[in-house]
């Protein structure tokens, strides 16, 4: 049967299984959209290019599905791209659609025409000008396959107006998609994963450094059959919160920057590192010349060109992790490593961290407390969705993550605006779920927009906003390393309660802890969107941290004396 | 230390343009790049020779083979291959006709056109054999230089080598025709 271009891409989708599309509409992508209404599929009209790229990522972390976009040419296309990258750095399967200019006169400068396939080559897995409309399917197609498969990744498709307006034949099986078959990394050698396992069996102070590739492998249970087998300790990435379990025995909590102290000196002090689906990035090794220098390090990663990019391993095992741990398991020795795990215990009960959620209710509100409460409140059960700065790393230390997929998080790009449109996403690939948006007073202004996005298409989603009155995480950086000038960080803001009131729907404000946990229940309770904005002691900053360029033990400790007590204690 | 990498591709508009910007991007140094046609139709093979040591060279193949229009990367090992440039050269011969004759016989070159005080100079050969050329003319004075690049290729392969590679490099495209840039 003879279809439109248009009519060929929302086949396309539907056959690719979509059900629900993010996107904007303009005059290159009109006869997409003109089609759109013929075909069951969920169109959630955002406030601006950007969200919906952040929603459709939300919406694959959520799920594991690839998240799908639509936009215009020109600047419709031009707003995708800090989502892109954003997706890009954290792998991120997307499609991303748009409009582009008649293929008569691509190349002069016509209205709306840019050259967005050139803009997002480095932050697309692979992206597509389509000038026929024979041509859409097997772009499409094969755009799928690329940004599920091996790492994933978002693809853009460049369709030019004439494309959608032309007609073709539909030949679905024709334009089955073989070229992202090329590369799939090949099993590791047997060699390779012999000498692994030896290095696993003959470990006395092991570490597993477990990242978000166990998430996307879907290798969770494998990767606890072996921390478990031969006692394991593990240690998380940000974007391996929630891959793995936080409240098991073995789980160490994060490393890095804001890590733990005793996770950051586990590491230091290993022996073997089994690095699962991380990649060593500059926000978790700290110095890469005092990284880990007595471990021997197994690297397993599904992207070779991540093994020996920054840090040179012993063992290299590129392939996919589920499968390469169901190769190692059956040889994995039961080991015991109860000397081990009782001195990183030691150390843990050593450290007078930070642990201010154990105060007594001064009156001031700290942002610890409000996501130490807001993890006891919801049973550590609701997804969140965090912007970027100070608050992330509170929650990624305070809200401890058991769910998989339950913790959603620009990490590689750290974009701010990233949270409420990913949690809108989430919560639409995930409608049974609680999910929470914690963002910062920054961070939110640049995308609260999407709040109306939100009633429009009824979907609830419950807001944090932790208000310090600065763009918190800069701020600390200029109080540690810039002698205290706050050059742009003060930021006001907007009433949020009566913003709220202006986008219709429940806000109210806490100042104090005793307020927290009516609030939260009155929020939750809320058939649509509500918002809580906290407001949190203004100059609070996060510790532990490891200094930019310093090696990973060496953390900057809360100051003391302090007007914040320390406890040391691990609360319940 | 250079190493050379031959990079089979799609033969499609852009693909350059994605080898290229991975180079820079990555920034690993080109110190030439050709690409043209092959003995399979759709399929280009592009020859790079990058001046950086071997972990990176390792590590550029591992990143080009992330590219979906990328169908196979060999890296040649050192002292094995065949690595020929084409280079013209515009030499002035008002300082001795005969002598610049007499060179391009030592370098088994070939003149390609006679002007009344200059000759275009062809010649091919090892990048090493075409830089002793351009040292021994320039004293004559090299009034304009062009070079190719390398073009490359292992020594001693099988047939049977040459065969698995070409039985990689035709897996067919998916897309009958969507352009990639
Ligand atoms: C789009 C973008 N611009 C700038 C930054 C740099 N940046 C990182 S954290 C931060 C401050 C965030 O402030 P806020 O949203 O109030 O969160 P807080 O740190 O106070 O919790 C800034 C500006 C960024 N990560 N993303
Ligand atoms: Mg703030």
């Amino acid at each position: 049967m003879d279809r439109t271009g248009a009519q060929i891409i929302w086949e396309c989708l539907l056959r690719e299984g979509v059900e629900t599309v993010f996107g904007y509409p303009g005059g290159a992508i009109l006869p997409t959209y003109d089609a759109m209404t013929e075909y069951p599929i969920r169109h959630v009209l955002v406030r601006h290019e950007q969200s919906a790229v952040h929603m459709a990522d939300g919406f694959a972390r959520a799920s594991g599905r690839t998240g799908v976009v639509v936009a215009t040419s020109g600047p419709g296309a031009t707003n995708l791209v800090t989502g892109l990258a954003t997706a890009m750095l954290d792998s991120i399967p997307l499609v991303a659609i748009t409009g582009q200019v008649g293929s008569g006169l691509l190349g002069t400068d016509a209205f709306q025409e840019v050259d967005i396939t050139g803009i997002t080559l480095p932050i697309t897995k692979h992206n597509y000008l389509v000038t026929r409309a024979q041509d859409i399917a097997p772009a499409i197609r094969e755009a799928f396959a690329v940004a599920s498969s091996g790492r994933p990744g978002p693809v853009l498709v460049d369709i030019t107006k004439d494309a959608q307006q032309g007609r073709a034949t539909l030949d679905w099986e024709g334009a089955a998609p073989t070229r992202h078959l090329r590369h799939i990394p090949p099993s590791p050698s047997q060699v390779d994963l012999d000498r692994a396992l030896a290095m696993i069996n003959a470990a006395q102070r092991p570490v597993i450094l477990a990242g978000h590739g166990i998430q996307l492998s879907g290798a969770r249970a494998e990767v606890l059959a072996l921390a478990e087998l031969a006692q394991i300790p593990f240690a998380e990435t940000l974007l391996g919160l929630g891959a793995v379990p936080a409240s098991h025995v073995l789980s160490l909590g994060m490393m890095g920057m804001h890590g733990e102290s005793w996770v950051n000196q586990a590491i230091q002090e290993a022996d073997l590192l089994i690095a699962l689906g991380m990649r060593f990035d500059d926000r978790v090794t700290g110095r890469l010349k005092e990284y880990a220098p007595n471990a021997l390090k197994i690297h397993v990663d599904i992207d070779a060109s991540e093994i020996n990019k920054l840090v040179p391993v012993d063992v290299p095992l590129g392939g996919d992790l589920k499968q390469v741990l169901q190769a190692m398991l059956p040889s994995v020795k039961a080991a015991d490593h109860t000397p081990w795990l009782e001195r990183i215990r030691s150390w843990r009960g050593d450290s007078a961290v930070r642990d201010i959620k154990n105060l007594p209710d001064d009156g001031h509100l700290y942002a610890a407390h409000v996501m130490h409460d807001l993890w006891k409140i919801t049973k550590g059960e609701a997804v969140v969705v965090t912007d970027v700065g100070q608050h992330q790393m509170w929650e990624a230390q305070y809200y401890h993550h058991d769910g998989e997929r339950s913790l959603i998080t620009s990490g590689g790009a750290g974009t701010m605006g990233f949270a409420l449109p990913a949690a809108i996403g989430a919560k639409l690939a995930r409608p049974e779920a609680e999910v929470w948006v914690v963002a910062g007073d920054g961070g939110f202004q640049m995308t609260f927009a999407e709040l109306m996005t939100a009633v429009q298409e009824g979907v609830k989603v419950n807001i944090a906003i932790i208000n310090n009155g600065y763009l918190g995480m800069v701020r600390q950086w200029q109080a540690l390393f810039y002698e205290g000038r706050y050059a742009a960080t003060p930021i006001l803001s907007p009433d949020f309660v009566k913003l709220a009131g202006a986008f219709g729907i429940h806000g109210e404000r806490v100042e104090k802890r005793s307020d927290l946990e009516a609030a939260v229940a009155r929020a939750r309770q809320q058939p649509g969107t509500a918002l809580i904005e906290f407001k949190v002691e203004q100059e609070d900053s996060v510790y532990p941290m490891v200094a930019a360029g310093a090696a990973l033990h060496d953390m900057i400790r809360r100051p003391s004396p302090s007007p914040i007590a320390e406890t040391g204690a691990d609360p319940v | 230390m250079s190493h050379v990498l031959v990079i089979y591709t799609d033969d499609e508009p852009g693909v350059l343009t994605r080898v290229a910007m991975l180079f820079r991007r990555r920034g690993f140094n080109i110190h030439s790049l050709t690409v043209g046609p092959t003995e399979r139709v759709h399929v280009s093979r592009m020859t790079v020779v990058v001046d950086t040591d071997e972990a990176t060279a390792r590590r550029a193949v591992e990143h080009l083979r992330k590219l979906v229009n990328v169908l196979e990367v060999q890296q040649l090992g050192h002292g094995r291959n065949v690595v020929r440039d084409l280079a013209l050269l515009r030499v002035s011969t008002r300082q001795g006709r005969s002598e610049v004759l007499q060179l391009v016989q030592v370098f088994r070159a070939n003149v390609v056109d006679i002007a009344d005080d200059s000759v275009v100079i062809e010649c091919t050969g090892s990048l090493g054999k075409i830089e002793a050329l351009v040292d021994s003319l320039r004293p004559f004075g090299i009034l304009e230089l062009g070079r190719t690049g390398a073009v490359a290729m292992a020594r001693g392969l099988r047939s049977e080598d040459s065969n698995r590679l070409a039985a990689v490099a035709t897996v067919a495209p998916g897309s009958s025709g969507a352009m990639s840039v």
